[in-house]
């Protein structure tokens, strides 16, 4: 049994613990729309339905697509926060915590399956977008830059999910937190140029991680300037994933050490 | 500490904000043995078998388990205990196979042997046909078949059941005893909870009653049953008028009264010589006695006189007063 070392065990509890979330993906009907059908219905509706009315100066569906990646991921994170409301309320976290694992490793479960689910999501959006005639101009290097700003924006979402859900008392309150998560895109440059939002708007659009994420993901697929968004990015993602890893962890112990 | 004394608990005290649950618990559990905590809802057995099992900290008293103290090295302790709690802690979106493998490795065991000692499992809780089909679609039974289970995966040597078998059915609650005997064989040593006394009184070693966060009385099931009053005899009355006679005549000799049946109990030594002098008592008097039976104790006479409802204050006046006749 005690064959392995201590990292070869952390490991090992860790991807048991992904498998574990990530088998509930196929398992929740909730989860699975979420991840599959939401977001390729949010993608025709903006672009079908509010398209035809938004002018951004170029085809929507361009504009659109890096703000949609973001506010998926939102939703896709909101679920985190349940599932993770959902297991701490549940006599599971104390079965997990009466072993000899890594605590931390359900949490880590969590992020993992989030951050794949949300992958799932956006691998969908890209295909159906450039089936509707989403037309990037970015080379390789450019998608592997897109694709990491959204990365690090969903892990750092993810994990203040899982802080969210920590935070939460009950399944329903954690319910209430991740609509925080889900509101913040629709202050942001994610559907509409942050100069057509009404200037009381327009300061709270600008300092928020949202903004400059999708004009760096736009910058990087269509082109447009970067500025200094990836930076400013970097910033928030960076922020948001400490406070949410340090907050997390502490507050998970705090929960199951009463 | 002696090598056959797998838990032994000193002095456990723990308070949540005002409320103090546990106000000094000690506790000595044998290896091989099963041993039961035993007490009314809110006793603070729950809260007990959490900090052997690491699970929350004392504020005071030590608490050593399988010779590591669970304060200093919890994870030492982990690796030879294994807890079934209260609730079910089963994944409901998992089927109950996948459950047993998960926990299996979690428990570091190889892939192979989880697998293997899943199939056991799965077979000695009959549950092989349910086994493919989530947990959400469980019946409450079979859930708390499945906890228990998850328990057994490693065969450690120190387990902890907390009310193991609410919930069973007749023929479930005798596997699960079956099961938890066999274990004993093997050396492992068992700490449930209970609320059936016959469960108690059939399956352990040595009980603990313990009442306002307190052990109230500890011992075999036969030395509780004698502390708590040998063998009693049994008066039932004519009539009204003649049962408040005898009430009134045998005033805190009187162990049980039922208005309703018009029986009163007294306790006697079980010898020949005691119970001819209730008799003669009861000649004496003058009474109507339309029936005498003798008892023994049972675990629920234990509970009853050990244990205090909520609204009486004076607990220790109530038990000296029915231990001490
Ligand atoms: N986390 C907590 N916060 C506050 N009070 C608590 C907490 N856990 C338990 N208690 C209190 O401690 C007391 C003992 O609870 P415990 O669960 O140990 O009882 P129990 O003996 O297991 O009861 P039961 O037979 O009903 O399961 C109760 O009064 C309960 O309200
Ligand atoms: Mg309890």
């Amino acid at each position: 049994m005690a064959t392995h070392s201590r990292l070869y065990w952390a490991f090992s509890d860790s991807l048991t613990m992904i498998a574990r979330s990530l088998r509930h993906i196929t398992r929740n009907f909730e989860l699975l729309f979420l991840t599959v059908v939401l977001p390729v219905f949010l993608l025709l509706l903006f672009v079908y339905v509010f398209g035809g009315v938004i002018d951004v100066g170029s085809a929507y569906v361009d504009y659109v697509v890096p703000g949609l990646i973001l506010m998926c991921a939102g939703y896709g994170a909101s679920m985190t926060t349940v599932t993770v409301a959902h297991d701490m309320v549940n006599g599971i976290v104390e079965r997990f915590r009466s072993l000899p694992i890594v605590s931390s490793a359900m949490l880590t479960g969590h992020v993992v399956a989030s951050l794949v689910r949300n992958m799932i999501s956006v691998t969908l959006v890209v295909a159906v977008a450039l089936l509707i005639g989403f037309g990037p101009t970015a080379g390789p290097l450019g998608w592997l830059a897109a694709l990491g700003m959204i990365a690090l924006y969903i892990l750092a979402i993810s994990w203040a999910a899982v802080a969210l859900g920590l935070i939460a008392k009950t399944v329903e309150g954690a319910n209430g937190f991740s609509f925080f998560i889900l509101f913040i895109p629709y202050l942001s440059s994610a559907f509409v140029p942050a100069e057509s939002l009404p200037s009381w708007l327009r300061p709270i659009a600008e300092n928020q991680p949202i903004t400059p994420t999708v004009e760096a993901v736009r910058g990087f697929l269509m082109g447009t300037p970067l500025g200094n968004s990836v930076w400013l990015s970097f910033a928030w993602c960076g922020g948001i994933l400490l406070i949410s890893v340090i907050g997390g962890t502490y507050l998970f112990k705090r929960r199951t050490s009463r | 500490m002696n090598d056959d004394v797998v838990i032994e608990a000193t002095g456990v005290e723990k308070s949540y904000g005002r409320v103090r649950v546990l106000t000094g618990v000690d506790l000595r559990v044998e290896k091989g043995t099963i041993f039961s905590l035993l007490g009314p809802n809110g006793a603070g057995k729950t809260t007990m078998v959490r900090i052997l099992a690491t699970l929350i900290k004392a504020d005071a008293g030590s608490v050593l388990v399988a010779g590591h103290d669970v304060a200093r090295n919890p994870v030492r302790v982990r690796r030879s205990i294994s807890l079934t709690g209260q609730y079910a802690a089963v994944d409901e979106l998992l089927t109950g196979e996948e459950n047993l493998r998960m926990m299996g490795r979690l428990y570091h065991l190889g892939r192979k042997a989880a697998w293997r000692r899943t199939d056991e499992l799965l077979e000695a809780f009959d549950l092989v046909k349910a086994s493919r089909r989530p947990v959400k679609t469980y019946s409450g039974g079979m859930r708390r078949r499945l906890d228990l289970a998850v328990s057994l995966m490693t065969r450690p040597p120190v387990l902890f059941l907390d009310e193991p078998t609410t919930g069973l059915d007749p023929r479930s609650r005798q596997a699960m005893w079956d099961v938890v005997r066999d274990l004993t064989v093997t050396g492992t040593t068992i700490l449930l909870t209970t609320q059936y006394l016959e469960e108690a009184d059939r399956l352990a070693d040595r009980i603990a009653v313990i009442d306002h966060g307190k052990v109230v009385a500890q011992g075999t099931p036969d030395e509780l049953k004698r502390q708590v009053a040998s063998e009693y005899v049994e008066l039932v009355l004519d009539d009204g008028e003649n049962y408040d006679r005898a009430l009134r005549g045998l005033g805190a000799a009187a162990v049980h009264t039922d208005p309703q049946l018009r029986s009163v109990s007294v306790a006697s030594d079980g010898s020949p010589g005691g119970f001819r002098r209730i008799l003669e008592w009861v000649e004496g008097q003058g009474l109507a006695v339309t029936r005498v039976r003798v008892k023994s104790p049972s675990m629920d006479d234990v509970f009853l006189a050990l244990t205090d409802n909520p609204d009486k204050s004076t607990r220790s006046d109530s038990v000296s007063r029915k231990v001490g006749i």
